[in-house]
């Protein structure tokens, strides 16, 4: 009897499926793959709560501890570790309700949005670079973006197995730089095509083929989109003089309305008193 | 440099600038200096009064409201004076210290140091 790749797909899934004998989880749907893993929505039976749970191929926790150490409001936090009956390593992490940040992104946000998100996910790199830890996949698919606007980084420490080439840095050593490549072409990819030169000056400093040319950490990076944000220069885009006007315009209108108006208030009793 | 300081400086320049332009009218270059010296006074007020304003409100709109009225009435009471002198110059002192006023209220409001971050440094204070 022949039987279709679909249905030995669908056989090799359920054969894989986690026993979770012994633990205090029931396993409810696989929800992805990632990093060298399934992840799995479970449910927590004694504190009757939804998680997260990734079963890793091989007994390694080191992914798991590294998370539980950063404690940090956009990386999702670990609940426990363990070992299941055949072998394999888990861990039950907070289940996070929402969208891939490549989805999010295909949607109708604003600029200020997006780079709200981006902000989000740089301020984490910091959290962790600080205490020694590397992302080492850092893009979209690995940014989860909840219902209430709250942003987690997924998948810290694990080294991309093939990976989105456009999100990985060239460099032969993957360290802190490259994950500053990485944060720069999420920004990079969450711009829209017309973004300002700001903009996308910046997301191409990060992502420098030369790492001594990038941004040297991520505050350095998050810095710059702050003063973009403020309507202040960048350091990544030497601009124009007329950008550099437009801009010294745009923040100080007001104050240049009135000086206009303070000149013409002048100019018309001047006028008036001659007439 | 608190938001006081910033209006005294302010309305001193501003009001010395408003006055200086008196110089373009011949019939007062004879009393210029005086001229000079009571803008610089009353721009200082409405810096005064306007950096004070500052200090309790942040709002750069009302700031400006604040600062454009109390140019209008000093102008009124120095035109008042002036007129007091024989010489009737009401629109070209109220007009000009309204305009003055509105911009030293604006920068009373941007510029400065808020009063609370004078009071609790760069963070605002945390809850226990």
């Amino acid at each position: 009897m022949d039987v279709s790749d679909s249905v030995l797909d669908h056989l090799r899934r359920v054969a894989a499926l986690p026993d979770l004998t012994g633990t205090r989880y029931e396993l409810e749907t696989e929800i992805g793959r990632g990093g060298l893993g399934v992840v799995y929505a479970a449910r927590d039976r004694e504190l009757d709560r939804r998680v997260a749970l990734k079963v890793l191929d091989s007994a390694v926790v080191g992914e798991a501890q590294l998370i539980a150490r950063l404690e940090h409001p956009a990386i999702v936090p670990v609940y426990e570790t363990g070992t299941l009956p055949d072998g394999r390593a888990f861990y039950a992490m907070k289940l996070v309700v929402g969208a891939r940040l490549d989805h999010y992104a295909a949607g109708p946000h604003s600029m200020g949005e997006r780079l709200r998100v981006v902000r989000r996910v740089g301020e984490a790199l910091a959290f962790a670079h600080a205490r020694g830890a590397i992302h080492r996949d850092l893009k979209p698919q690995n940014v989860m973006v909840g219902e209430f606007g709250e942003v987690y980084v997924m998948d810290w420490g694990v080294e991309a197995v093939g990976g989105t080439p456009a999100f990985r840095a060239p460099d032969a050593h993957l360290d802190q730089r490259s994950d500053i490549f990485a944060l720069g072409a999420v920004l990079q990819f969450v711009l829209s095509p017309n973004a300002p030169p700001a903009l996308r000056a910046i997301a191409a400093k990060a992502m420098s083929a030369d790492p001594a040319s990038r941004y040297a950490n991520a505050p350095a990076l998050l810095a710059d989109l702050e003063r973009y944000q403020d309507g202040l220069a960048v350091e990544a885009w030497s601009e124009p003089l007329w950008h550099r006007l437009r801009r010294f315009g745009a923040r100080n209108a007001m104050l240049l309305w009135l000086l206009a108006a303070f000149a013409a208030v002048k100019f018309l009793l001047f006028f008036l008193r001659n007439l | 440099m608190n938001k006081i300081v910033v209006g005294l400086l302010c309305g001193l320049i501003l009001g010395a600038i408003d006055g200086g332009t008196a110089w373009f009218y011949p019939e007062t270059r004879s009393v210029i200096g005086g001229i000079l010296v009571g803008s610089s006074i009353k721009g200082m007020i409405v810096g005064l009064l306007s950096g004070w304003f500052a200090r309790k409100v942040e709002s750069t709109k009302w700031g400006v409201v604040v600062g454009a009225v109390v140019g209008a009435v000093l102008g009124l009471l120095f035109a008042c004076l002036v007129a007091a002198m024989q010489h009737d110059h009401y629109l070209e002192i109220m007009l000009p210290g309204f305009v003055t006023g509105a911009i030293i209220g604006f920068l009373t409001q941007t510029m400065g140091t808020p009063a609370w971050r004078r009071a609790h440094g760069t963070s605002l204070p945390q809850s226990k």
